[in-house]
């Protein structure tokens, strides 16, 4: 990826919009629900009682906070996983699973529209992004993966002991036909 | 759609005994012959929809077990969350009647991890409850005074009560507000959260808005549009004794009042409003949770086909033998010692 | 990329995929069968195998489901049947306010969203055919009174959410009625199994324990050569030999479990547990080969299957002239022993009241039932001291407790599993309040939805557990979730494995059995899994 030094500027914006951006994200993402459901995720603060709604809440937060700090990938990946987890088992195509971390780019946008940036600077920004699209896609197939993964795994375990028996038994047939 | 459409049907509701007992001076028929109609209507219609649910057995014993079951002496037994006892069960009834306590519930579990209380629509929906049932009843109470002559002892405290504020002449009642208030609220919470919003039928409109229609319909008469009290006491009286008289002058906004409390009673037994006798014979909750201590009999429990050991022996007698498990019919002798020695064979 | 300056405008992918559902009365939108949250249909070979009606091959995402010429008949004489049955039934149908008190009770609407997945709503989409064909109201004024025609899409309609509730009962909690989904999913399966409509994760459990006397279909050799393989592990982790017998008339005790635990994982180390426990203990007890199943996949069928195979225990307790039975560890064979089975075969008169031979206690509470479950015999025995425990053989787990849905809310058996587990463990941790108890969550897989091809469903269903099991993982490092019941050990171990990998599960007599100190036994340098005990070969070297 290429460089760009950061200057202050995205920076401090992006901190000083903080919370607008949070909330016109979290909003955006949420809309992605049925209607009926929308309110209940969006107010619901306990994050046991709306793991969803809350599970995006910390996630973009995370997201965010890490991209006003140092902005390194890899520890954005832990927040980005929490969220496509959950939307990787949900009735979500692939796209729009992901297309939440799109959603960020265009929030900024509208946030930051009047205020003065370097082109830099935005460019940075999209960059970073769009490597962070590139991770969500990974994380989504892991999460895929892992669904099929599990299939089979449980499959084998629900019947343990009979492999366990049936390969022994495999076994001690093989000797017999030796001697 | 639903809200109007039950809307509309109220507003109908109002126009009937407008004309009716207004424009066309049809007193006796709004103020005796629908009222009887309506009550035995109501009771009727009760007394069939709570025999038709007795009626209908209850196969098994299936309270849901919200505490610790009754088990071993030392263990501390929740009597009222799991009762093992019939009084318990009563106490456990009581509380769910009077108190809404399974509605209460929400209440505790809506903690942030700092202990704040934030889902407020749990605890409004339970205020809410209680504050629109508990105002109905006391302004039912109150009516009683139109029914009893003298007015009972009770229902002057009551009404003394209600109008503690004593504000305006006659009294405010602080009941007939609350009472309009809540189902506002109730109707309000159907319309702007969506989830409920997609829930809600015609038939969950139409209760709200009727009963909002009978608190105003009642206040205007009570501080607005004054009508003769003595004579609405006297048709009141009437009814009440079975020697029903139709005084004149009284004011039309009296016998629309009635007619929608006529339509309410009326409607009562044949619409979810029945909650109130069904919540008495509710399964998961009147019922002790002995299973095992008290046997529970299915008055429709039916012989069915089983697979028996006899039958599941015939299919593995000999796989049973070959490892030594006993079985109830051993198979004749040489065939026995036949079926041994394949199976040592075929084991080794 | 062109390096001009001129602002981008807002992203137009991300905004042409949005999620929005089609805005139509829920009555007007049929379900679409999407892979990962639907199980397959039936096998024809096991509806045969009980009789039940119309088996055929045939896939819930077909257009055709080959239902009977007269299923339109069918359905609503079944249900004019069921509502004269089941007072549950008839008042549910009856007096339902829709409060939505209920609404965000339900794991599966909690983790999928999918509006029709509030409880109240799982029940409208029966009261609604129920108001048109049962009521006046709803003949009379249709639409206007909440009721539909019974069509093909309302069948599909049923059968997939039906098929997305586990029965757990958590919604009947917050009832101001009581109102139990779980009595309504009931029904809804029970009419659609009328017609054929057995999912093959179902069937082919029913048709086994059927006929041969468990969910697998394991013949009674096999159940006993599984059973000595435990052994053989037990001999090699404790040098002791257990010989646990198999239906053995003049047994004291009949032992019945659910045969998940006899081949699987995690519940054959549960498995395990017992067998050490009854063996310290010298208990007079018998394994039976026929009564081989404490669960029973025929309550997800219907009433009567379910009374078909729990026939078993009782008629196995006579002919084996036991004196009381005794049950493992399992989540909805307890609902059904606790709450049906005497109802259905009892009251067992041949039985004696259950009596402990090691502490003397008689469990009064099981008089009339004559059961008792291995949480409640287990905690009598710690009380009276009866058992020598030394939990730091746990000390490398930090356990959590999960309540299974059918113990809690259909029996109430929440202390005598912790008794036991705070005696042998030493660190055990609370998931917060909100998600124990009467108000757990569910695994997401029970009432017989723990198939493989709907994983998405059970991930989104079990998310609300995972997420409490996450917070006491992070908080304090909680790396065990035990718990009672055979489908939530293998359910919770795959859900795990996609929410928080960090945590194992296991059942409770898995850690019995580590604890349990055994007369004559080697100094133990693993656990029941054949790991190494941390901490003991550190001892070892040190010596």
């Amino acid at each position: 990826m290429p460089t760009f030094t950061r200057t202050m500027g995205l920076r401090g914006l992006l901190k000083e919009n903080r919370e607008r951006i949070l909330n016109n994200w979290f909003e955006a993402i949420i809309n992605t629900y049925p209607e009926e459901t929308v309110k209940f995720l969006k107010n619901t603060k306990d994050k046991f009682h709306n793991p969803v709604g809350q599970t995006i809440k910390e996630g973009i937060e995370g997201i965010l906070n890490e991209l006003i700090g140092e902005g390194e990938t890899d520890k954005i990946t832990p927040f980005l996983d929490r969220i496509i987890r959950v939307r990787a088992i949900q009735d979500f195509t692939p796209s729009e699973a992901v297309a939440f971390i799109f959603k960020l780019k265009e929030i900024v946008r509208a946030e930051l529209n009047s205020q003065a940036l370097q082109n830099e600077e935005l460019r940075w920004f999209d960059n970073k992004i769009d490597e962070l699209a590139l991770k969500t896609f990974d994380i989504y197939m892991s999460c895929r993966e892992k669904i099929y993964e599990l299939r089979a795994t449980e499959l084998r375990n629900w019947t343990y002991k009979l492999l366990e028996r049936a390969n022994l038994l495999a076994e001690g047939e093989d000797n017999f036909k030796i001697k | 759609m639903g809200a109007l459409f039950s809307f509309g049907a109220v507003v109908v509701l109002l126009l009937i005994p407008a004309i009716g007992a207004g424009a066309l001076k049809m007193h006796s028929l709004f103020g005796v012959v629908i009222p009887y109609l309506a009550v035995v209507i109501f009771l009727g219609g009760l007394i069939y929809r709570v025999v038709g649910w007795g009626k209908v057995p209850v196969p098994f014993k299936i309270p849901t077990t919200c505490g610790q079951q009754k088990s071993l002496p030392w263990i501390k037994h929740s009597k009222l969350e799991s009762p093992a006892t019939s009084w318990e069960v009563a106490a456990r009834m009581f509380l769910e009647v009077v108190l809404f306590r399974s509605l209460f519930r929400n209440l505790r579990t809506e903690k942030t991890p700092a202990d704040r209380v934030v889902y407020a629509s749990s605890k409004w929906l339970w205020l809410g409850g209680i504050a629109f049932h508990y105002s109905f009843l006391i302004v039912f109470i109150r009516h009683l005074r139109f029914f009893k002559h003298p007015t009972p002892k009770f229902v002057s405290i009551i009404e003394s009560f209600d109008g503690f504020l004593q504000i305006g002449s006659p009294h405010l009642f602080v009941t007939g507000l609350v009472l309009f208030g809540a189902a506002f609220y109730l109707f309000l919470r159907r319309v702007f959260v969506p989830a409920v919003r997609y829930i809600s039928l015609p038939a969950d409109y139409f209760p709200l808005f009727l009963i909002m229609a009978i608190a105003g319909t009642g206040m205007l008469m009570r501080y607005f549009w004054k009508v003769d009290i003595i004579k609405v006491k006297e048709l009141t009286l009437g009814l009440a004794t079975f020697n029903p008289t139709v005084p004149d002058g009284i004011g039309v906004i009296f016998y629309i009042h009635l007619f929608l409390v006529s339509a309410l009673f009326a409607y009562f037994p044949f619409s979810k409003l029945v909650h109130l006798g069904g919540v008495f014979l509710s399964p998961t909750r009147n019922l002790a949770n002995n299973s095992r201590m008290v046997y529970h009999p299915n008055p429709w429990n039916y012989p069915v086909k089983v697979h028996t050991y006899e039958e599941y022996e015939e299919e593995f007698r000999d796989k049973m033998i070959a490892v030594g498990i006993p079985v109830e019919k051993e198979p004749p002798k040489e065939e026995e010692e036949k079926a041994e020695t394949e199976e040592t064979e075929g084991k080794e | 990329m062109s390096k001009q300056a001129k602002p981008p405008k807002p992203d137009e992918l991300a905004k042409s995929i949005d999620y929005k559902p089609p805005k139509t009365n829920w009555m007007e939108t049929p379900v679409e069968f999407k892979p990962g949250t639907y199980c397959y249909g039936a096998r024809p070979k096991y509806l045969e195998a009980v009789e039940m009606p119309n088996p055929r091959e045939w896939s819930p995402a077909d257009e055709d489901w080959k239902l009977p010429e007269n299923w339109k008949e069918i359905v609503l004489e079944g249900m004019q049947d069921r509502l004269g049955k089941y007072r549950s039934y008839k008042l549910f149908m009856d007096i339902c306010v829709r409060c939505g008190a209920c609404a965000d009770k339900c794991h599966f609407f909690i983790g999928s969203g999918d509006p029709k997945n509030m409880p109240v709503l799982r029940a409208e989409l029966m009261r609604s055919v129920y108001r048109k064909y049962f009521t006046t109201g709803g003949k009379f004024f249709g639409k206007a009174a909440g009721a539909r025609e019974l069509t093909e899409d309302v069948i599909k309609e049923w059968w997939y959410y039906y098929y997305q509730c586990t029965e757990c009962r958590r919604c009947s909690v917050f009832c101001p009625y009581g109102i139990d989904t779980a009595e309504i999913t009931i029904m809804g399966r029970e009419l659609t199994n009328l017609l054929g409509l057995q999912t093959d994760w179902i069937g082919g459990p029913v048709a086994n324990c059927y006929h041969k006397g468990n969910h697998l279909g394991l013949e009674p050799h096999t159940i006993q050569s599984n059973i000595e393989m435990m052994c053989d592990d037990i001999e090699e982790i404790t040098g002791i030999r257990i010989e646990p017998t198999f239906n053995r008339k003049g047994a004291e005790i009949l032992f019945v479990t659910p045969s998940g635990d006899l081949f699987g994982l995690p519940g054959v180390y549960t498995c395990m547990g017992y067998l050490m426990l009854f063996h310290e203990l010298g208990l007079d007890y018998t394994w039976s080969t026929y009564a081989s199943e404490g669960g029973n996949f025929g309550f997800f069928t219907s009433n009567e299957m379910a009374k078909k195979l729990h026939y078993k225990i009782y008629a196995e307790a006579k002919r084996l002239g036991v004196k009381w039975i005794l049950g493992g560890e399992c989540g909805h064979m307890w609902r059904l022993v606790h709450q049906y089975l005497n109802t259905w075969w009892g009251p067992p008169d041949f039985l004696e009241v259950p009596k402990s031979p090691i502490t003397g206690t008689v469990f009064e509470h099981a008089k009339s039932t004559k059961m008792v479950h291995v949480a409640e015999f287990t905690a009598d025995l710690i009380r009276h001291g009866k058992i020598k425990l030394d939990p730091s053989r746990n000390d490398h787990l930090k356990v959590t407790f999960h309540d299974s849905c059918n113990t809690s809310r259909g029996m109430g058996i929440f202390e005598e599993p912790r008794y036991v587990l705070k005696h042998v463990v030493n660190h055990f941790y609370e998931m917060p309040e909100n998600t124990i108890r009467e108000k757990t969550f569910c695994c997401g897989s029970g009432s017989g939805l723990n198939a493989g091809e709907n994983m998405e469903l059970r991930m989104r269903g079990g998310f609300p557990r995972a997420n409490a099991v996450r917070y006491v993982n992070e908080k304090y490092g909680v790396n065990m979730l035990a718990n009672i019941c055979a489908i939530d050990r293998a359910a919770l171990t795959t859900l795990m494995q996609y929410w928080v990998p960090e945590v194992d599960v296991c059942g409770l007599h898995e850690l019995v059995g580590n604890a349990l100190v055994m007369t004559g036994e080697k100094k133990r340098t693993m656990d029941l899994r054949l790991e190494p005990l941390p901490g003991v070969e550190e001892e070892e070297e040190e010596e």
